[in-house]
């Protein structure tokens, strides 16, 4: 299953869409789309990463597990599912 | 054991690190009733508390972050709720991070039940720059909502009250409820148009459309049987609209936007907090290990230095001194009620309490350490290198602490939250060698290895952990089917530590482990000594001894005499009555035991002796424990089983390996 909302109206907006692995410590963007199935989907969601959050990168190293602020909270989340899910950074 | 009967049931809700089990044990202390789930392993705990005399039964719900069916803790709070009918829930949600934990209230909420909001955290809240208003939000709810700051106590009263009035008046509460994003909503009522008055019983219509639409796996093969050859209309609105959850989701912060807009005033962005001060080091890549292991070593450290001779004070001063009193006071009387007395009961009861220095110790550490809010990031550090095990990165610090005792690593497992890891690092606890299980390898490699034991003790201990490994990715295997559960983690914001919340954690598992844990000790060394004594007070002859020479053939194959295989199963009370037992079998050499045993086993069975030593069924205190833990006699039979196939494999492993390279014949 893919979950995901169309990138081009971000693109037309002159944001950038990439994965959330890919943002830089203390980038900030929103979340756009989740890709990984249902049961990834609906544990993110509940931790609160939903289209539509805005997340800022705490900690990425490039390599390994990273950590996020979504929600007035801090998740740390290995670099598999952060590349799941969809960001639009400005 | 089950609670008394009361007027009122109120069930206890709330996301992890909101403080709930504080909120928990503060409201009901020494009336809980622990037990577990029916047909579930996961633990359930149901307290009392009066309030004007009349008594409230609280059932401490798993913390969830949400009600779907991810994980057995999330079905067994919603069954609960839809099941068991309490007549009220309470939900707990942390000030400082008020919109996440509204996503549970958002999902409890299309359940038909009066609730209670406790605002809890308050303090932290105001630590990190954030004002709150509860009665605002109070207002955007249309639910009550009690400020609280439940480790100093406060609001813990008028939670209750609240919780009792609602209770009683359960038609009086209309709240304001989140509704699906809007263009879902038509989706939604034809859906809701479909299964109308045909939804499974006990769940709400709207609940099991919700449920549906998120595609919950338990609710839709329910509806499916339920419908018979209806369900295909609702299956295609579902295919058509499979990214249904999101909307569900969304909808749910939307509302939450809504309900929080007027009563918060945030922080301004791009301030550093104490949070993110601290993380700079504790989640460092590098620096979080050197933190991790200085934790580490300072928990260790006090073991040592005030542990360990607190224990020896009381071995002497208060085992010893008993015993010595019991055979004075005893004097006359015959042998075996001394026997009995001194060497049955005092030792057993011993056991139990030269334990209580280390357990105490390695609890406080622990409970700090949780408290303050950093185990979630020596998990976050450790997880990469414990995912390699098939384990989770908070498996860490109880199997660490193993290398202490086996007892506090069975019984600090309690910190992870999914019940299946839970269980996999109970079972795999024990196979970490304790210092008492290495202490008898410190005594015996020399004998045999010479300038040579302190490898072959290193050999050892690497064998543990690579046995250790192989039995953990075996039973993830097993049990998660090698299916990778997603690392996602909240780490709570860091705070001050509360020691009356510490203290009573330390206490309840002091408490817990002396009411289980105790009577399993005393009765196991009583058995023991028994099966040592009888039939004739010598044992060489005794029941013990016939048991050994019964395995000799087992043991033939380790190159090992049935007076090994004896002193191996005298280790089942305390690991260090192996060298006690060798010391009776064979007394009487003139060189001493160390001559004795230099005399009677070659190189390779001592290596044997030394592997199956190692990864033997542990002392009876850690399957205390471990009974304890899992509450299933099934579970703890099963590791103990694990544990003696997987020491005389090795064992036998070890010898015939070297029978076949001609080593140390």
């Amino acid at each position: 299953m893919k979950l995901t909302l169309q990138n081009g109206h971000a693109n037309r907006l002159g944001l950038a869409s990439q994965s959330l692995g890919d943002l830089p410590s203390g980038g900030s963007g929103v979340v756009s789309g989740l890709n990984g199935g249902k049961e990834f989907s609906s544990r993110a969601s509940a931790l609160g990463l939903t289209v539509g959050a805005e997340v800022t990168m705490v900690q990425n190293f490039g390599h390994g597990p990273l950590i996020v602020t979504v929600r007035g909270t801090r998740l740390a989340l290995g670099r598999g599912e952060a590349q799941k899910i969809q960001v639009d950074s400005r | 054991m089950t609670p008394p009967a009361a007027e009122i049931t109120i069930a206890l809700a709330g996301q992890p690190n909101v403080g709930k089990s504080t909120v928990f044990n503060l409201l009901t202390g020494s009336h809980q009733y622990v037990g577990n789930w029916p047909g579930k392993t996961c633990e359930q705990k149901i307290g009392v508390y009066h309030l004007d005399g009349a008594a409230i039964n609280i059932v401490d719900l798993p913390g969830t972050y949400s009600l779907s069916d991810n994980s057995e803790d999330e079905r067994v709070a919603r069954d609960f709720i839809i099941r068991d009918n309490p007549d009220a829930v309470v939900v707990i949600v942390n000030a400082a991070a008020l919109e996440r934990d509204l996503y549970l209230l958002a999902e409890l909420l299309l359940l038909p039940k009066p609730i209670v909001v406790g605002l809890n955290m308050l303090d932290v809240a105001r630590q990190n720059g954030a004002t709150i208003e509860p009665h605002v939000l109070q207002a955007a709810l249309g639910l009550p909502v009690i400020p609280m700051v439940a480790s100093y106590g406060e609001g813990l009263q008028a939670l209750m009250a609240e919780a009792s009035r609602v209770a009683q008046n359960p038609l009086a509460q209309s709240p304001n409820r989140p509704e699906i994003r809007q263009d879902h909503q038509q989706v939604l009522d034809d859906i809701q148009k479909l299964i109308a008055g045909r939804a499974p019983e006990p769940y709400p219509v709207n609940w099991a459309t919700y449920k549906l639409l998120e595609g919950d796996a338990e609710i839709t093969a329910l509806v499916r049987q339920q419908l018979g050859a209806d369900w295909d209309a609702v299956q295609a609105i579902l295919l058509q609209h499979d990214d249904a959850f999101l909307a569900v989701a969304s909808g749910r912060y939307e509302w939450i936007a809504r309900m929080v807009r007027a009563a918060v005033i945030r922080p301004k962005a791009g301030q550093f907090t104490l949070t993110d001060r601290l993380d700079r080091v504790a989640t460092h890549p590098v620096l979080g290990l050197l933190a991790l292991i200085g934790a580490l070593g300072v928990l260790f450290w006090l073991t040592y230095a005030i542990g360990a001779p607190l224990q020896a004070w009381m071995e002497t001063h208060l085992i010893q001194a008993a015993a010595a009193w019991a055979r004075q006071a005893l004097q006359g009387a015959p042998s075996w009620m001394i026997g009995l007395v001194a060497d049955g009961v005092i030792s057993g009861a011993g056991t139990v309490l030269t334990l209580l220095p280390i357990l105490m110790i390695f609890f406080t550490g622990l409970g700090l350490l949780e408290d303050m809010g950093y185990m979630a990031r020596a998990a976050y550090v450790m997880d990469r290198f414990m995912h390699l095990m098939g384990l989770h990165g908070k498996s860490f610090l109880p199997i660490f602490l193993g290398f202490g005792c086996n007892v506090p690593a069975v019984m600090g497992s309690r910190i992870i939250e999914s019940p299946k890891a839970r269980l996999i690092t109970i079972l795999v606890s024990p196979i970490v060698p304790c210092t008492a299980r290495l202490s008898v390898v410190a005594f015996l490699a020399p004998i045999y290895f010479g300038a040579n034991a302190i490898w072959v003790s290193w050999g050892l201990i690497a064998l543990s952990l690579l046995v250790l490994s192989a039995v953990g990715v075996a039973l993830h295997e097993l049990f998660l089917g090698g299916e990778h559960t997603p690392f996602i983690m909240e780490l709570p914001l860091y705070h001050a530590p509360n020691l009356r919340v510490i203290g009573q954690g330390v206490w309840q598992r002091l408490v817990d482990f002396l009411k289980t844990a105790g009577s399993i000790i005393l009765v196991v060394s009583i058995l023991l000594w028994a099966l040592s004594t009888f039939p004739n007070g010598n044992i060489e002859t005794s029941y013990l001894a016939w048991f050994g020479r019964l395995l000799a053939p087992t043991g033939k194959l380790m190159g090992l005499d049935w007076q090994m295989m004896v002193a191996m199963l005298t280790s089942f009370v305390r690991k260090e009555n192996t060298i006690s037992t060798l010391a009776v079998l064979y007394g009487g050499h003139s060189a001493g035991l160390s001559a004795a045993l230099a005399e009677r086993l070659t190189p390779a069975a001592a290596l044997a002796f030394l592997a199956v030593q190692i990864l033997f069924i542990p002392c009876v205190a850690t399957v205390a424990a471990i009974r304890q833990e899992t509450r299933s006699w099934r579970w703890t039979l099963a590791s103990m089983g694990l544990l003696l196939g997987i020491s005389l494999l090795a064992g036998i492993g070890i010898y015939q390996g070297a029978r076949l390279i001609g080593w140390g014949m």
